[in-house]
């Protein structure tokens, strides 16, 4: 039978980067291909360009078995294939036929719009795939999970048939990945033919059909889930031997450092946001707070750090109030804060990536004399930070906007963990990183913690939760609903914890089904 | 013309051929610099090309000689054309020929008066300059200062009045007290935009538009009321400025060039080693940048923001203080001929940075002065002038086109300029 689709030699050329590098590949029909890659591997370059957005400059693309000329967007949709973009492209103030019919409007009567006829079609697509998506629903109403089934939705009523995923479970809760799968599956079971994007390994494992790694724009294997484990993927991935499972010991925790009592924070709105939370990190323990992203996380942090006022409670810090400090006095005590949002928040992007390395400690000595900085010793520092935590940078004075993610995030680690720290919050570290850089950066959080130092992690991504904490703390719609030794507690409860099934259920639920271990 | 105009594209894209090739070759910090210059020099050239073709356009010879042949309307066109730019060049820098007669005569006075042109360049550059810095320097706070043109005018007052109400003090008191007068009036012009900002969150942008209307009419009540000079019959004019508040003017009238230059020059230095050699300019740079780093390391914002704004203030209340004492000696309304506008221009085509802004203040001295002596010799309006700093202007604010016309590569990486976050980032 022949493929669905086959790519031969495509070859994609930047100035100075081999992005994609004579890459062949069949897409059977019904199956569900996964093309595993770190950042920057040239996974996304290598669907831009059967997308559309890219002409290849070698190598040509299959159809059937029939050559065809991608040169668009619209000119993929006509041969059948479709794309679920990271970020949705949807209106929020349209209705979900609206977005459906953009572009392709049903039209009666001349120019009216046949928003019936449409609503329609798009009931006996949910229905056909059990996408359980309400016409009529406007999408700003809709939560993330649904949004995605939307853009698939415009997809399949354009009859695509080859489906392209990109890193779709990035903004999912466990349990919505869960169902996005489920879809997957059953869009498969039906004669589409789906690729999937991805560099979650677990993902890959549990969906796919098929597995085709790419390293360095070139394919350096394919396998099965049933021939591949976690660390064989992640070795061919990164080109080495990878340790996923963190190495930790266990460790006796020592004297508080760190404790929130009945905080309440309010937004901009005045909602609650973080609702009467009580927390307590020792030395030499690392606290991990589990949550959907947006259930008052972000603004936890922010209050601990002193970016966000808190309406009520007491933050300690090293037993000083610091309800009230400023961001720099908490700094100066003695901790440090990774935040959420590295482009936004943690680095100043046009800036060299020395006077990053010195972005909260600039104005001290050494850094600075009088007014003066000391641009040599700024230099000298930074060579030893690059040096010591491996940052990949043409030099200490490239701005740091030209680094890759990962090597950007490391300043920052660097930053934060090259100073005499007692306290350390880490808000999503790895967030958007490649295998290669998660084992790292994980590693120097446990060295941090075996330190002695006090650490308090946020992360949406539950697997980095389960590894890196010693105690878990489940947030939910500002509250937080569970605060247990990671020992106690299985990943399905706190999956079910953070979809908001009270502790209780969730523990007893979690009991009655085998449970798999925590990693 | 058009034949004109491909000639000179070609020129322009063997001048980009050789600046990419130059590229290749050469060390990171060289290629960086070549892409900071390339769009304003670029820009310069097309807005001449467009200027000489709006000259031709405009001149009544052209289109009679067009009437009487083909040939003779291109010949008129382009000697117009040469005479317009010829009489611009003779006018901002001076006449070749005079200048290397009287260098060989020898003759002081004859060599003062055929450089003359260029020193009055360099006159006219100076308030440029102090107002580009404010403007520059308050971009690289994330600040907008629209209000130069109001801190001119407070500094101007502030100076002329320490300038002739303050007697008997020695030239080495009493000249830097008005000129410093002068800063502070132009600083505390520009505190108030940034106090409200940082406090309220007033947007900068119409608060220093609206400062600048409260400051005309101050400085208009100021000179026809309390500052009026006595016996001028209610014309809105101060007092002259005692002597002792002079800056000094190095060669006899009419040459007007003066000390002032260099003190622009120095304040140029200054504010450059103040933004990048010292943590206040870090401080302010890390701000204008990125506002929410800038928190997260732990620095004030609103302090910064009020700073920010009463240094910007304070160098354009110099320009003002400088034009007093180094040119004018006494003030009238007529003082500023829009410097404080113009400086916003100065600050994109400098690209914010001192040195640029010291270019570029030379070249709109330059293509002033020399726009009066192109009115008077070759009958082309002065306007002209004005239509091409608009011209280059909008070729530098909006580089694709230039990158359109020239087929320059976008730069790799987004060069963030300050503009970009100024008018969203700063809260």
């Amino acid at each position: 039978m022949t493929p669905i689709l086959q790519l031969k030699g495509i070859t994609k050329r930047f100035p100075g980067v081999l992005a994609n590098d004579h890459i062949d590949l069949d897409l059977r029909k019904g199956e569900i291909l996964a093309l595993l890659g770190e950042n920057g591997a040239g996974k996304t370059t290598l669907m831009n360009i059967l997308y559309g957005l890219y002409q290849p400059d070698e190598g040509e693309i299959l159809i059937e078995g029939e050559k065809v000329t991608i040169d668009s967007p619209t000119d993929a949709i006509k041969t059948g294939i479709g794309m679920v973009h990271q970020h949705f492209m949807l209106i929020p103030v349209f209705t979900v036929t609206e977005n459906v019919m953009l572009g392709e409007e049903t039209i009666k009567y001349g120019d009216f719009l046949d928003r019936k006829k449409a609503a329609k079609r798009i009931m006996d697509i949910s229905e056909k795939y059990n996408l359980q998506v309400a016409p009529n629903d406007y999408i700003r109403d809709l939560p993330v999970g649904v949004q995605q089934r939307v853009e698939i939705i415009k997809l399949l009523y354009r009859d695509a048939e080859i489906l392209i995923f990109d890193e779709p479970t990035a903004v999912l809760t466990p349990q919505e990945a869960d169902e996005l799968f489920s879809i997957m599956r059953s869009l498969s079971d039906q004669g589409n033919s789906i690729i999937f994007i991805t560099h979650k390994l677990r993902e890959v494992l549990d969906i796919s059909d098929r597995i085709m790694v790419i390293r360095r724009g070139a394919v350096v294997g394919e396998t099965t889930p049933d021939q591949a484990d976690k660390n064989s993927l992640a070795a061919m991935m990164v080109g080495r031997d990878v340790n996923l499972e963190v190495e930790k010991t266990d460790k006796e925790p020592g004297d508080l450092v760190f404790s929130v009592k009945n905080l309440i924070v309010a937004d901009k709105f005045q909602n609650i946001v973080v609702d009467n939370a009580s927390l307590d990190v020792h030395a030499g323990e690392i606290v991990g707070i589990a949550g959907v992203q947006g259930n008052g996380q972000t603004e936890l942090v922010e209050a601990i750090t002193g970016l966000r006022k808190s309406a009520e409670g007491k933050i300690t810090l090293l037993s000083q109030d610091i309800t009230k400090a400023s961001p720099r006095q908490i700094t100066e005590l003695g901790s440090a804060h990774v935040p959420e949002d590295r482009q936004a928040d943690g680095l100043v992007l046009p800036f060299p990536v020395a006077e990053n390395l010195v972005l909260c400690t600039y104005y001290k000595e050494p850094f600075s004399k009088g007014v003066i900085l000391q641009y040599k010793t700024i230099l000298d520092h930074a060579e030893k930070l690059i040096e010591d935590f491996d940052i990949r940078t043409p030099s200490a004075m490239t701005p740091v906007s030209s680094l890759s993610g990962g090597n950007q995030q490391k300043v920052i680690i660097a930053r934060e963990l090259s100073r005499p720290i007692d306290f350390l919050v880490a808000s999503q570290p790895t967030r958007g990183l490649d295998v290669g850089s998660i084992e790292y950066i994980h590693k120097r959080i446990v060295q941090k913690r075996d330190e002695g130092c006090a650490v308090l992690l946020v992360s949406p991504e539950l697997d980095e939760i389960m590894e890196l904490s010693d105690r878990i703390v489940v947030m939910y719609r500002g509250q937080i609903i569970a605060d247990l030794p990671n020992k106690e507690i299985t990943k399905e409860q706190v999956g079910l914890m953070m979809a908001g099934v009270l502790p209780e259920e969730a523990l007893a639920e979690g009991d009655q089904h085998a449970v798999e271990p925590a990693l | 013309m058009d034949k004109k105009q491909e000639k000179q594209k070609d020129a322009g894209k063997i001048l980009i051929e050789e600046l990419n090739q130059d590229e290749k070759e050469s060390a990171t910090h060289k290629r960086s610099f070549w892409n900071v210059i390339t769009i304003p020099l670029l820009a310069i050239l097309s807005g001449i090309i467009i200027g000489a073709i709006l000259i031709a356009a405009t001149s009544t010879s052209v289109y009679a000689a067009f009437g009487q042949s083909f040939g003779k309307g291109i010949t008129t066109a382009f000697s117009e054309i040469g005479s317009a730019y010829a009489s611009l060049f003779t006018g901002s820098i001076g006449d070749p020929v005079r200048i290397f007669s009287a260098l060989f005569s020898g003759d002081k006075e004859q060599i003062y008066k055929a450089i003359n042109p260029f020193l009055e360049s360099l006159v006219q550059a100076t308030p440029y300059i102090f107002a580009g810095l404010a403007v520059a320097l308050a971009f690289r706070a994330g600040l907008f200062n629209i209000g130069v043109e109001g801190q001119l005018f407070i500094g101007a007052a502030c100076a002329t009045f320490v300038g002739y109400a303050v007697k008997g003090l020695p030239v080495y008191i009493h000249m830097p007290l008005a000129f410093i007068a002068g800063g502070l009036g132009g600083a505390l012009w520009g505190f108030i935009p940034g106090f409200l900002k940082a406090t309220t969150g007033g947007h900068e942008v119409i608060n220093t538009i609206m400062m600048n209307y409260i400051a005309f009419r101050l400085t208009e009540w100021l000179l026809s009321g309390p500052m009026t000079r006595p016996g001028s019959g209610g014309m809105p004019i101060s007092p002259l400025i005692e002597e002792s508040a002079q800056i000094p003017q190095f060669f006899p009238s009419p040459i007007r060039f003066h000390l002032g230059f260099f003190f622009a020059l120095g304040f140029a230095w200054l504010i450059w080693w103040l933004l990048f050699k010292t943590k206040w300019g870090l401080n302010m740079r890390t701000v204008g940048t990125n506002p929410r780093a800038a928190k997260y390391a732990g620095l004030s914002v609103a302090k910064t923001t009020m700073i920010g704004m009463a240094i910007s203030g304070g160098l354009a209340g110099l320009a003002g203080a400088i034009q007093i004492l180094a040119v004018n000696r006494s003030m009238a309304l007529g003082l500023s001929s829009g410097y404080g506008f113009d400086s916003i221009a100065l600050a994109l085509i400098g690209n914010n940075h001192p040195v640029g802004v010291v270019l570029a203040s030379i070249l709109f001295g330059t293509l002033r002065n020399g726009a009066t002596r192109m009115m008077v010799v070759s009958r082309i309006p002065i306007d002209i002038v004005d239509v091409l700093q608009a011209i280059i202007l909008m070729l530098v604010a909006a580089p694709a086109i230039i990158r359109t016309i020239y087929r320059l590569k976008e730069p790799k990486e987004e060069e963030t300029t300050v503009f970009v976050s100024g008018w969203g980032g700063g809260q």
